[in-house]
């Protein structure tokens, strides 16, 4: 099975919507309760980093298969400002918005897998994997 | 969309039952406030029994209630954080120090009777 959703994040009740959409997939896909809060949180930081920092932007889910294994993959991606110092964001507490400070840290925390790739001027792709276990 | 906020006694009941998205959240902070203004209200209790997820956001919202409203003189009490949300902020590094909780909305108000002395 392979399944390929998508929703775009425009307005901050499109991070409710992609929140919901993440829980609802992982519920079905037989997460348990504790990974279907921390799906749900993780794409909540994701879809609040595209709306705060680059206004528009997409969440794109998708079931993967890898060795046995299932697993939930979700791409953030937008063509906002991008990201100058990487190292930086990845810093407990840094924060440019006035927030925790704790959305992309504790985004890889709450993930089994984690990749951030941004280009200043171009936009910036956050991948993440939560495997089923 | 507005939080419900209810009066017992010297105390304000509120009960988080929405997905809060941004907005709604801001807007329960000031209502909050407002609310414990014009009551008077020496403690607040704030059930989250049902909220099923709480991201950085929401928390520095709840976060930010409570120090205001200790501002103020009423004092907070969060209850029936799920165990998914408490795993999850942990994992987030959200530690939410400094703020009382209580298992459900009955231990939260005997807290409230204890500290503020009925």
């Amino acid at each position: 099975m392979s399944l390929h959703s998508c929703i775009c994040i425009k307005n901050e009740w499109d991070i409710v919507g992609a929140r919901q959409m993440g829980r609802e997939i992982a519920r079905v896909m037989g997460f348990c309760t504790v990974d279907q809060a921390r799906i749900a949180t993780a794409i909540s930081e994701l879809a609040r980093n595209i709306f705060l920092y680059a206004e528009e932007g997409k969440i794109y889910f998708e079931i993967i298969h890898q060795h046995n294994r299932k697993g939930l993959r979700m791409i953030a991606i937008d063509t906002g400002p991008g990201i100058d110092d990487i190292s930086k964001v990845m810093e407990d507490g840094y924060t440019t918005s006035g927030g925790l400070g704790a959305g992309l840290p504790g985004v890889k925390r709450i993930m089994d897998e984690f990749e951030l790739i941004s280009e200043v001027g171009k936009g910036t792709k956050v991948t993440v994997v939560k495997w089923l276990r | 969309m507005r939080i419900p906020i209810l009066k017992l006694n010297n105390y304000l009941l509120v009960s988080i039952q929405i997905e809060m998205d941004d907005q709604a959240a801001i807007n329960f902070q000031a209502d909050l406030l407002e609310e414990i203004h014009q009551s008077g209200s020496a403690g607040v209790v704030i059930d989250l029994t049902s909220v099923e997820i709480i991201d950085s956001f929401i928390a520095k919202v709840l976060g930010d209630v409570v120090t205001m409203s200790n501002l103020m003189g009423a004092k907070v009490v969060l209850t029936g954080i799920q165990p998914a949300v408490a795993m999850t902020l942990m994992d987030l590094g959200i530690r939410l120090n400094n703020v009382s909780t209580a298992l459900d909305l009955e231990k939260g108000l005997m807290k409230l009777h204890q500290e503020l002395g009925g």
